[in-house]
């Protein structure tokens, strides 16, 4: 139960408080990049969270099995990046070969995640968090659930955005950001309520 | 001023192709560590030796390594220049390093060292692309230390740790906040283009141009990257 608990409060605050994209500033190049449209913003969100769980099942491994075992832990960054790029790029092979509605679905959006910081990110913080193994998936499925909230949030805003009728230096990326900036803003609201549920 | 003089390329980085304000590359970093002036600068240093170091062993092996591996080629010998930067930082400057913490060794995915290796220094000769890690790098530790100091002084009434009194009373603490960076972003972005009276590329939105990996992700960019009414109207 208490171990539940924890990993309730992991993903959690995770998901809200924590929030990649909004309040640790991770992955805003995708954020910004493929919000336009809710489908595409859906799909990415997808993608990025099975990459952040992916990545994880085999960069903790690693961490602890092979790096610090043969105390090679200063390699952490060259590694994870490695194997990550390796690994999205394997997936993408995979589905391609062997579930092309899927490949056309998700496919697409694989090759951008490859060096995407919140990825490396999740791999890494995981490690300096020192979760175990359970609530480090707990985490990376939590960062990836924020991150498509975030997506699927912003991508509604972002088509108004569109329609409306915006001074000219503050056309495309100036207004985007300051909209992003209030729903960080309201993300902020969030701070607090993880410890408050479970007081 | 000739195009492809030493001078030009060392400061095409700083104003004309600044990285932060107008290629739009390394936005995580720049959000993420310009609540103080002192990570900002550190950050910008570390970046700096990173970008040289990367475009100077890239120019060097940009006739051996193979067209259609650079890419990872390339990752790795910025990750190795990122871990001995790490390394360096964390034996030296153990203040900066808490600072800074994962954004470090972040700075292995930063656009902006992947992207000057793609679009220079694999394809320029060993002086002018140190020159141009030289010029992208100061470009990118200044607009760091700009909106740093922009939040600092305005969100946190002080400059560098050092406190600013009169200031007190008026600080607007959600700067120092992450809505507060892209607040402050959004604006100097805006801020930009009124300076250079819409002269610089501005991009018109967020796209994958600038983005390293656009090689290899043409599907996915041209799916995000459609024109809308607001960029026809724009290129007319």
């Amino acid at each position: 139960m208490e171990m539940f608990k924890s990993l309730i409060i992991i993903l959690l605050s995770s998901v809200l408080v924590n929030n990649y994209v909004l309040s640790r500033f991770l992955g805003i190049c995708p954020f910004l990049g493929v919000s336009k449209k809710l489908d595409q913003a859906t799909g990415m969100g997808i993608a990025v969270t099975a990459v952040m769980l992916l990545a994880t099942a085999v960069t903790w491994p690693i961490q602890y099995f092979l790096l610090d075992k043969m105390g090679l832990g200063y390699l952490q960054t060259i590694v994870f990046i490695l194997v990550i790029a390796a690994l999205v790029q394997m997936v993408e092979l995979l589905l391609k070969k062997f579930s092309p509605s899927l490949h056309k679905g998700l496919g697409v959006y694989l090759p951008l995640i490859t060096t995407n910081c919140a990825v490396l990110g999740v791999a890494i913080n995981n490690i300096t968090d020192g979760y175990t193994f359970l609530e480090s998936m707990v985490s990376s499925l939590g960062v990836g659930l924020g991150f498509l909230l975030a997506m699927v949030l912003f991508s509604g805003l972002r088509s108004r955005i569109d329609e409306t009728n915006i001074p000219r230096p503050f056309k495309g990326l100036a207004v985007t950001l300051i909209a992003a900036s209030f729903i960080s803003l309201a993300f902020m609201g969030f701070a607090g309520i993880v410890d408050a549920l479970f007081a | 001023m000739k195009k492809n003089s030493s001078l030009s390329i060392l400061l095409k980085g700083i104003i004309k192709e600044n990285p932060v304000f107008v290629l739009i590359l390394g936005t995580c970093p720049t959000l993420a560590v310009t609540n103080n002036v002192a990570g900002a600068f550190g950050m910008g240093i570390a970046a700096l030796a990173v970008l040289v170091c990367s475009n100077v062993l890239i120019s060097l092996l940009r006739k051996i390594i193979p067209e259609s591996v650079r890419i990872p080629c390339y990752i790795v010998i910025i990750a190795g220049f990122v871990t001995i930067v790490e390394m360096i930082v964390h034996a030296y400057f153990p203040a900066l390093y808490d600072m800074l913490g994962v954004y470090l060794a972040l700075i292995t995915v930063n656009c902006i060292i992947l992207g000057r290796a793609e679009m220079f220094a694999g394809k320029n000769s060993v002086g002018k692309s140190a020159l141009d890690g030289i010029g992208m790098g100061l470009g990118f530790t200044l607009a760091l230390v700009l909106m740093s100091t922009i939040r600092e002084v305005l969100g946190n009434a002080s400059f560098a740790g050092i406190a600013i009194p009169f200031l007190e009373p008026y600080k607007i603490e959600f700067l120092v906040k992450a809505p507060g960076g892209m607040l402050v972003y959004g604006c100097l972005i805006a801020l930009v283009y009124v300076i250079t009276s819409g002269k610089a590329p501005l991009k018109k939105s967020f796209s994958c141009a600038g983005c390293p990996n656009a090689a290899t992700c043409q599907t996915a960019c041209t799916a995000s990257a459609q024109p809308t009414e607001e960029q026809k109207g724009d290129a007319q």
